[in-house]
């Protein structure tokens, strides 16, 4: 004895949020059962466990339904298979609705738009700690297969693990021949909120260039620290950051830009550029600071370390090393210093603005913009 | 060639990718109507192309419009092979054809394939130009409407109500041709759909035809149904009520409100109206109107005799004397020899006193019998001569004399909310029919006294003039015209219709409760909905008999023998049962009465659902009493007494919960013809003397009677446990199967339309006790997830709750079931003080754009917390979703205005008005600017009515019928994924009509067929769905309230406009 079939239709379709939760984050049916147990669904309603199970085999059936909808979000504003209810919950659009004198016909459309945008917002959000297992990973079929491992160390589900690793390789495939800015063409295609849509991007921008993200020293930094990184890449050293044409794209980087930054080696091969350049910033620092020896002891280290980074970036190679670069000739040297932020921002501060002081130095627009990025990624990644 | 369709094929989109190459499809589309076939250009290398071809125009007779789809077919063009076909449209042009419904078809339809299901859709146009003379061709019937819903349309009032009409098509199922053997499964599905098609339209034709020749325009109650009866071939037959509607044009919103249709419409209804001769519209005194519909048009007999009526002293009517009292055995001599001499007539044989009808204006129900019902177990041979299908017309013949006859033992002259079905199992085929005996109201009739009972069927029988409007004192003057003195419309309907000397059943009569001064019998179970005068006590609730029944293998006749010799059985223990559980919840009424009989190979299932009351005017259910045959033994005497005590506890605790309290009446001895209920009563006294518990129960259930069960037998212990394994609802919700639950009227937009469908296998050999077992717990269980589901809602109240059962094959069960959910407000002043604040929120807009942005980032900021807390919450920063939210709502603010501007049918309008901007790159700007307008919400129910709105418009009737096929049954989810997709997708396709004929609901929708059928050592499953129900164009009535209010504010207003779920 047993139930063969068992499915329930609405006409409008009805999606339990605790549910569709459950089912993002990979439990399986009856994982999900004993956890809606153990929130005390069934004492709430006088349900039984049977008709828990019933109702979350056929939300997840719902789900995998509109999965294939969630795949093409710009699809799902017109699509016809699912009459979605406004969220009961999303009062705050019903309120605002009202407020606008908008006639009940564009409350609906609001309300559908409400329901769209969350269920996205939740089916393409992702775990931060899964997220800084694959950053920088190629996204190929290679990757996936050690997503168990990953689902091991992070403790998330592999279901999750995959669709999650799924949803960047979808965006990524999707904007890799897109041409514009980066960020607003994941916002159009996945109708993706703002801040989600630049993580994507910090996602797709990682994945393109395979930075180096996972070894020892890097473990320190958080998801939001790469992507925070990433969007001042994105924004200033990519072809799209300088001149706002349309066939430009956002996902690489400015290659002239990148050979320009070979002439800055000036600064360290020229001895009396060093010495000058030092000598500017110590009389700056001077009095500033009270590890103003440490920073004259190892100016010439640092220098060093910053401007090798600058030019070796026009190998595609080295770019990859990019962030660990950072780490070990900067911040690393710093932090045995015992610097705080506050005394790196005040040298970087200082660095950057005497070398447009040096006279034999031509290089002062890209030194600029070179030595932006790199003062506030340090500076983010200047932590514990 | 008195018509001119005319089809434009605009544009598609997400069409599925055909050629894997390019991942790309050519798609181009071919329109077909009868032998007729148009092509459109190949647009090349796209998902979205946009065709805008010409107008394809089709000159062909109004009988092919009628009878035959307009098919749309979407290909991808192939150089090399053979093209692909992507999928097909039907499209049901009859809305099209009646003046009144729709006139253009415009709008994205899904492109449906039997194999693959929705597969992209595509934006059409349909109009149909009718030549005035139409009405001459005596083929085709155009212009009479057709409605699903089994009431007088709201918006529409009755003139006349004719009668019963019927009809039947059969042919070759395109499934058992020899061909099937060598074509494709999509090929055999797509003719059985097109042959489907093509007979329902056949068969509404016909019924349309005899609707015209009875004078009438309508036909309200439409019922069709489909037999699959296999080898043997293909059955469609439909039933309904013939009646002259007339549209209630005092409407006070169409004039104003500017959306209700385009205004090209609104200008061509009348003027069609007038030009249609024969068809009744125009207002006036109705009698004249009658006579002169039947003179233009009557070549029968019975219609010459109707113009040579004369007008009579109503008072005449036989039913008068009812009235009176006492009297009805008078009438019935005379009544029965009429009546045989009617049925002598062969023509008058094909004519019935049935009334599809399940609710009646105010008056027009003046006495219910009870329920008649007729089954016939029929063996199928195959239909040799398709066009005439004498067979099976004989069969339902045969059903029909016996329910006249039935209704006539109860001494009533019709039968009301009347329904047939039928089920098959291989050549096995059980045909059931069954409504309720009933007295009408004769006082509009025109002929001699003794007429009118006899020729009640044949001919109009009444006028009223109620509508959906509610016409207060209409009893009043029922009772100034001297036929019911002074019966208060809440009760009269219960006075027994029969002989109180003469009872053809055992009851027992007592003087009503309301009035005193008729009779009234102890229990009353109908087919119709609880009329709305009715006085009823507390609230109702749905109540199940189920009931399976083992049966040894069998073939031909045996078979058939030994079905028919279960029947009776059967009937009877649902009936108990159903006797016993109307007890159990203290009430005496059963409404919507509805008994399934389905056969299978080894077992026969019985499910009875009605709704339960406490009609006010009949007397209180006595208790039920266990009584045992053995009580020296003290154990048993205990075992007994403790389910005494459960069901008493039971029963007090449902009064509790339905709020039964009946005022306390002083018992009124009257004579009872039968003297075994003294007996019983010895009974229960004695035993309430040796249990204190039940001493206490006693007065609460009143001086009356006990129902005695008695214990020894093996069936009343079955019986018994049957009652106590009935869950009670949970709090919060209520359920029936009727259309409304009495008690409650505070209803909230909020209505969720559902189908739910379980199939459970059973283990073999099974007994009988252990098979009831399992199919009442697959009903609770089933009704238990229901109410789970829709915790949302409470509080709620299930509505219409139909339950399908059928057995699939050997060892499966299957239940579908289809109702709607409907919130309601605990207290009425809760919705009045939301609608005010509603008002004054509108009223107090402003158009400050800023402004309001700011308040909803101000809102989101303070209202978006993670609203799950789990530990592995997304890493999204949900304040940012106000950002999204506002740019959207200003997209959407500015399409709003637009849609002010536009027409209602702002999907198709929309996308045409706006320049398509695919080749410019690939944007998806424009694609989202579409994105809000594009999904307007259609509203389903299987009720005629959606709460706290007012249907002004009957766009058609819709009539679909779906295959669904798969060789990869796994892939897609299994069985529950694999049907769960094809409902949705027929709900979408349903919704996808309506909204192309510019309607915003679909009221009356009932799922009518869900054949399912599985293999899954093949990987395969088939689904047979057909739905109905009427299209109409509904505006909250909050929103009229506002155009009265302030006319200024009416422009902003559309008829689209629901709040959603």
């Amino acid at each position: 004895m047993s139930v063969e079939l068992d499915v329930f239709v609405g006409n409008t379709t009805i999606m339990d949020k605790e549910v569709y939760q459950l089912w993002l984050n990979g439990y399986t049916v009856n994982d999900a059962v004993k956890v809606r147990i153990e929130g005390g669904v069934m004492e709430e309603c006088e349900a039984s466990a049977e008709v828990l199970l019933s109702d979350t085999m056929d939300q997840y059936r719902t789900f995998q339904m509109c999965e294939r909808l969630l795949h093409h979000p710009a699809k799902l504003a017109n699509q016809l298979l699912f009459q979605i209810p406004p969220d009961r919950q999303a009062m705050l659009i019903e309120r605002y609705a009202l407020a606008c004198q908008f006639n009940s016909l564009d409350l609906v459309i609001i309300q559908f738009q409400t329901f769209i945008c969350i269920s996205l917002f939740r089916y393409y959000a992702f775990d931060d700690s899964f997220v800084r297992e694959v950053l920088g990973k190629k996204l190929s079929k290679g990757t996936k297969k050690d997503l168990d491992d990953v689902s091991i160390k992070t403790g998330i589900t592999l279901k999750s693990c995959r669709r999650q690793f799924d949803n960047f390789k979808r965006v990524f495939k999707v904007v890799e021949e897109l041409k514009g800015p980066l960020v607003e063409n994941i916002r159009q295609h996945f109708l993706l909120p703002d801040q989600l849509a630049r993580d994507y991007a910090a996602i797709v921008f990682f994945a393109n260039h395979r930075f180096e993200t996972g070894k020892k020293k890097l473990q320190y930094l958080t998801f939001q620290d790469f992507a925070f990184c990433a969007g001042q890449l994105i924004n200033n050293w990519t072809v799209g950051a300088v001149d706002n044409m349309m066939e430009d794209m956002d996902v690489d980087l400015d290659k002239e830009f990148l050979q320009d930054l070979k002439d800055l080696k000036i600064l360290i091969t020229d001895k009396d550029l060093l010495d000058q350049h030092k000598n500017l910033v110590c009389t700056a620092l001077r009095g500033k600071t009270n590890v103003f020896n440490e920073m004259e002891a190892n100016f010439k280290n640092l220098s060093r370390g910053l401007v090798n980074i600058a030019a070796k970036l026009i190998n595609a190679k080295d770019v990859r090393d990019f962030f660990i670069d950072l780490v070990e000739k900067f911040i690393e040297p710093c932090r045995s210093d015992k610097l705080t932020s506050i005394d790196v921002n005040l040298y970087l501060t200082h660095y950057t603005n005497s070398a447009h002081i040096l006279d034999t130095f031509k290089h002062h627009a890209v030194w600029t913009r070179y030595m932006g990025v790199i003062k506030s990624c340090i500076l983010r990644m200047y932590h514990d | 060639m008195p018509g001119r369709l005319k089809a434009k094929i605009v544009a598609g989109r997400h069409l599925p990718v055909m050629d894997r190459a390019s991942d790309l499809t050519d798609a181009f589309v071919e329109v077909k109507f009868g032998n007729t076939t148009f092509k459109t250009d190949v647009y090349p290398k796209s998902l979205n192309p946009q065709w805008n071809s010409e107008w394809f125009k089709f000159e062909v007779d109004d009988e092919d419009l009628q009878d035959e789809p307009l098919q749309i077919t979407v290909l991808d063009h192939d150089t090399y092979s053979a093209n692909d076909a992507i999928g097909k449209v039907y499209i049901d042009i009859d809305p099209l054809l009646c003046s009144e419904a729709a006139t253009v078809i415009s709008g994205w339809l899904p492109i449906y394939d039997t194999i693959h299901g929705i597969r992209g859709e595509i934006n059409v146009l349909v109009k149909v130009d009718l030549f005035n003379d139409l009405n001459r061709f005596r083929q085709s019937s155009c212009g009479v409407k057709f409605f699903c819903t089994t009431s007088i349309p709201r918006c529409y009032r009755a003139i006349m109500v004719h009668g019963f009409v019927e009809e039947l098509v059969v042919n070759e199922d395109p499934e058992y041709q020899w061909i099937d053997r060598i074509r494709t499964p999509r090929a055999s599905n797509e003719a059985r759909q097109r042959l489907i098609f093509l007979m329902s339209g056949e068969l509404q034709r016909k019924i349309g035809l005899k609707v015209l020749e009875m004078g009438g325009n309508a036909v309200v109650g439409y019922l069709q149904c489909f037999d699959l009866e296999g080898e043997s071939g293909l059955v469609v037959r439909a039933i309904g009520t013939a009646c002259t509607l007339e549209k209630i044009s005092t409407f006070p919103a169409t004039a104003t409100h500017p959306n209700n249709s385009s205004p090209s419409k609104d200008m061509k209804e009348p003027g069609f109206g007038e030009e249609a001769p024969g068809v009744p519209l125009s207002s006036g005194p109705p009698t004249p109107l009658r006579a002169q519909t039947f003179s233009s048009f009557s070549p029968s007999k019975s219609y010459s005799r109707q113009s040579s009526s004369s007008d009579t002293e109503l008072s005449l009517t036989p039913k008068t004397g009812m009235g009176s009292g006492g009297s009805a055995g008078k009438e019935a001599g005379p009544l029965k020899a009429l009546l045989k001499q009617q049925t002598q007539s062969a023509l008058e044989q094909r004519e019935y006193p049935f009334f599809t009808l399940t609710i009646f204006p105010p008056g027009f129900l003046l006495h219910v019998g009870g329920v008649v019902s007729a089954r016939s177990v029929k063996l199928l041979d195959r239909i040799h001569n398709p066009d005439e299908p004498e067979t099976r017309d004989a069969w339902w013949e045969e059903i029909r004399q016996e329910i006249k006859s039935h209704a006539k033992a109860l001494g009533c002259h019709a039968v009301v909310g009347y329904s047939e079905s039928t089920s098959i199992c291989e050549e096995v085929c059980i045909l059931s029919a069954s409504g309720t005996a009933a007295i009408l109201s004769s006082r509009f009739m025109q002929d001699g006294p003794l007429d009118t009972e006899h020729r009640l069927s044949q001919q109009p029988l009444c006028v009223f003039s109620a509508g959906s409007e509610r016409v207060e004192g209409d009893m009043g003057s029922s009772a100034s015209l001297g036929f019911e003195e002074v019966v208060s419309p809440g009760c009269g309907f219960c006075h027994i219709p029969y002989d109180e000397l003469n009872i053809p059943f055992p009851a027992q009569l007592t003087y009503c409760y309301c009035c005193r001064r008729y009779k009234v019998p102890d229990v009353l179970f109908t087919t119709i909905d609880l009329p709305t005068e009715a006085n009823v006590t507390g609230k109702g609730c749905l109540i199940q008999a189920r009931l399976c029944r083992t049966k040894k293998k069998a073939q031909g006749e045996g078979n058939a023998m030994a079905i028919s010799n279960l029947l009776p059985f059967l009937e009877y223990e649902l009936h108990t049962q159903l006797m016993n559980k109307l007890k159990l919840r203290g009430m005496n009424a059963l409404f919507g009465l509805r008994i399934q009989i389905s056969v299978g190979e080894t077992m026969l299932l019985g499910l009875a659902s009605a709704t339960g009351v406490y009609l006010t005017a009949l007397p209180s259910p006595g208790g039920i009493q266990i009584a045992g045959k053995t009580p020296s033994d003290i154990t048993y005497e205990q075992h007994i007494s403790n389910m005494q005590k459960k069901i008493n506890d039971t029963i007090t605790k449902n009064k509790e919960q339905y709020e039964i309290n009946p005022p306390e009446v002083v018992e009124e001895i009257i004579g009872s013809p039968i003297p075994e209920p003294r007996q019983r009563s010895r009974l229960f006294r004695s035993h309430s003397e040796s249990s204190d518990e039940v001493s206490e129960i006693d007065l609460s259930h009143g001086k009356k009677d006990a129902f005695v069960l008695e214990i020894d037998d093996t069936d009343a212990v079955e019986d018994i446990h049957a009652l106590l394994t009935d869950s009670p609802t949970p709090a919060g919700f209520y359920s029936c199967n009727t259309e409304i639950m009495p008690g409650i009227q505070n209803w909230t937009s909020a209505i969720q339309m559902f189908t739910s469908v379980r199939v459970f296998r059973l283990n073999a050999n099974l007994t009988n006790q252990g098979l009831n077992k399992i199919f009442s717990d697959l009903c609770e269980n089933l009704l238990k997830s229901l109410y789970f589901k829709l915790r949302s809602m409470v509080p709620c109240c299930l509505c219409h709750l139909n339950f399908t059962v059928a057995i699939p094959e050997d060892e499966l069960i299957q239940v579908a079931v289809t109702a709607v959910a409907m919130s309601f407000d605990k207290e009425q002043t809760l919705e009045n003080g939301k609608r005010s604040g509603e008002k004054t929120l509108i009223k107090a807009i402003t158009e400050n754009d800023e402004q309001l942005q700011f308040n909803l980032e101000l809102n989101a900021e303070s209202s978006s917390p993670n609203p799950l807390g789990s530990p592995k919450a997304p890493s999204v920063d949900y304040s940012s979703f106000a950002d999204r939210c506002s740019s959207w709502i200003e997209q959407l603010k500015l399409k709003a205005h637009t849609i002010r501007r536009g027409s209602v049918k702002t999907t198709s309008s929309m996308e045409k008005a706006s320049p398509l901007p695919e080749g410019r790159s690939r944007s998806l700007r424009s694609n989202r600017s579409y994105s809000g307008s594009s999904v307007a919400v259609v509203k389903m129910t299987p009720l005629s009515f959606i709460p706290g709105a007012k249907i002004i418009k009957y766009l058609g009737i819709i009539n679909m019928f779906f295959i669904r096929e798969t060789s990869s049954l796994r892939e897609e989810g299994g069985v529950s994924g694999f049907l769960h997709t094809f409902i949705a997708e027929v709900f979408a396709m349903v919704r996808a009509h309506v909204a192309a004929l510019g309607g915003n609901a679909v009221v009356s929708y009932s799922m009518k067929e869900c054949v399912f059928m599985e293999n899954p050592n093949k990987n395969q499953a088939q689904c047979l769905i057909n739905v109905s129900g009427d299209a109409v164009i509904f505006v909250r009535e909050s929103e009229l309230e506002l155009t009265s209010v302030q006319p200024q504010s009416a422009t902003t207003q559309t008829s689209n406009g629901g709040e959603g779920t």
